[in-house]
């Protein structure tokens, strides 16, 4: 017998949900607000909510938006591309090797707790102030996501796996590799690539703000004057590009692991 | 006839003991020959089997196998206790794993494939992936990959101890059903001596420590034999007396 109050079994359908979620939203706009006219925040330094509309309208109709948008995508495809890249490339081939792995262990010791962004200097000096410069800080924190998941992800393989490959003449590196390895360091590989998608987000608008063009200097340039409203525009732009990317990798890697129980 | 498998004073220690688990063991095996090795638990059986697989090397003694090399077969094959399946190849791609590079033509591996799926009764659920099947289904799918390979030797390992009772008696009739058929020699690993005597030929005992062959028993039973036969009870109270 269900003995649950009914309003409680509403808060859980979908319907409930979804009436829930925009309350939610509703509620914070409306104190956003109430904080905004009521001078409860320093008048000027709080965006006025109801207008982000116009906001974005004046962004696009002024040519602004779709170019930063789009150099920031620049930035964070190739970013994310060569990180994503390096990192799972040299963690696979590290955790198959010992001799690759004791030769760069001290290494990756040291350079690992360097935040991305601390290499901004070496970005500037090398790239000047140039899209590969953006693109060189956001590979250099996504590398690391990917290098230590895939690093991890191989070694811990079961090695059951390996006797089997064994016990059916299937030990050729690229044989092993294709059949074993890879697939089962699979979901913790993807695992790792979908935090960089994340990562790659959070240092891009930071590389950006050193002055390559794109979100991060359209924020930079509208927070100097005075618009937040206009940095609230680029904010919420980036959150749905970044739901955006990751419900397409949830898809792909949702079709990648399908062999694994739901 | 000639035995297929000799085992010829084998010892095996591990590298930080002094002391060998199993040590001087001789066993060999005849052509088509079904034989048990039941033992308590950590007297090496498992480990035997993995010596004569090549999956673990031994400190002493030898093991020889008189099996022609052919380029469409592996001389041996095995089945683990936990199956084994690949969790991310589809049942069939798991039991044409062991067959990329043998000398096979592309319909003579579909053949292949299809020969022991309808052996092992799993034509219907070739496309199923491994967490789809029940734990009787994964075993017959762990017996279909080794039969693929055409061995003359099947080793098996514990391969029905994880499933339940009624699920074993099934798996041990359609074994007896399929080595007939393919006239395969079986080295049966099991801590069940009522198993080994319901399948094998022969029944060879493991104990002590180190472990040695206690015991190498002819099950003269004619088959079909009964599970609940008095003969076989006998024979298998007697051989409980050896461990």
């Amino acid at each position: 017998m269900n003995r649950e109050p009914k309003l409680s079994l509403w808060a859980r359908s979908p319907l409930g949900r979804a009436v829930l979620g925009f309350t939610g939203l509703v509620l914070f706009v409306a104190g956003w607000k109430l904080a905004q006219v009521t001078g409860w925040a320093q008048a000027g330094t709080i965006p006025d909510p109801f207008l982000l509309p116009q906001t974005l309208e004046d962004e696009w109709s002024t040519g602004r938006l779709l170019p930063a948008i789009l150099s920031s995508l620049v930035h964070y495809v190739w970013g994310l591309g060569l990180g994503t890249f390096l990192g799972f490339l040299i963690g696979a081939v590290t955790a198959s090797s010992h001799w690759a792995d004791a030769l760069h262990a001290w290494l990756a010791r040291i350079l690992r707790p360097i935040p991305p962004l601390a290499w901004v200097v070496f970005a500037i000096a090398w790239f000047k102030v140039s899209h590969a410069g953006a693109a060189f800080v956001i590979a250099i924190g996504v590398f690391w996501v990917n290098y230590f998941a895939t690093w991890s992800a191989v070694r811990n393989v079961e090695p059951k796996y390996y006797e089997l490959a064994r016990a059916f003449g299937q030990q050729g590196h690229l044989n092993q590799a294709l059949n074993v390895t890879l697939p089962a360091s699979a979901p913790g590989i993807l695992a790792g690539m979908r935090t960089g998608i994340g990562q790659a987000w959070m240092t891009l608008i930071a590389a950006e703000l050193l002055g390559v063009p794109g979100m991060g200097q359209e924020m930079n340039a509208a927070a100097g004057v005075g618009a937040y409203e206009a940095v609230v525009i680029y904010m919420l732009i980036i959150s749905l590009v970044y739901t955006l990317s990751d419900t397409l990798f949830a898809r792909i890697e949702k079709r990648v692991l399908q062999w694994r129980p739901s | 006839m000639a035995p297929i498998l000799n085992i010829d004073n084998l010892s095996f220690h591990y590298g930080n003991s002094a002391e060998p688990v199993f040590a001087g063991l001789n066993l060999r095996i005849e052509k088509g020959e079904f034989v048990a090795v039941v033992g308590g638990s950590g007297v090496g059986k498992s480990t035997l089997l993995k010596c004569v697989a090549d999956l673990a090397d031994s400190s002493a003694g030898s093991i020889f196998l008189d099996i022609p090399e052919r380029r469409s077969c592996r001389r041996r094959a095995t089945v683990f206790q936990d199956g084994r399946l690949l969790p991310w190849k589809r049942l069939k791609h798991n039991i044409a794993y062991g067959l990329k590079g043998l000398d096979l033509k592309r319909e003579e591996r579909e053949a292949r494939i299809a020969e022991v799926l309808s052996l092992t009764r799993l034509s219907e659920l070739a496309d199923r992936w491994p967490h789809q099947l029940s734990g009787g289904q994964v075993q017959r799918a762990g017996i279909a990959r080794a039969l693929a390979v055409h061995p003359e030797l099947l080793l098996m390992d514990e391969p029905f101890s994880a499933v339940d009772a009624i699920t074993r008696q099934h798996l041990q009739d359609e074994l007896l059903r399929i080595w007939e058929k393919t006239g395969a020699a079986v080295m049966f690993i099991t801590h069940d001596i009522e198993e080994a005597v319901y399948l094998a030929d022969r029944v060879v005992v493991l104990s002590g420590t180190p472990a040695h062959l206690a015991l190498d028993q002819e099950v003269a039973l004619p088959r079909p034999r009964g599970r609940n036969a008095e003969d076989l009870q006998q024979l298998a109270h007697a051989i409980a007396q050896e461990l």
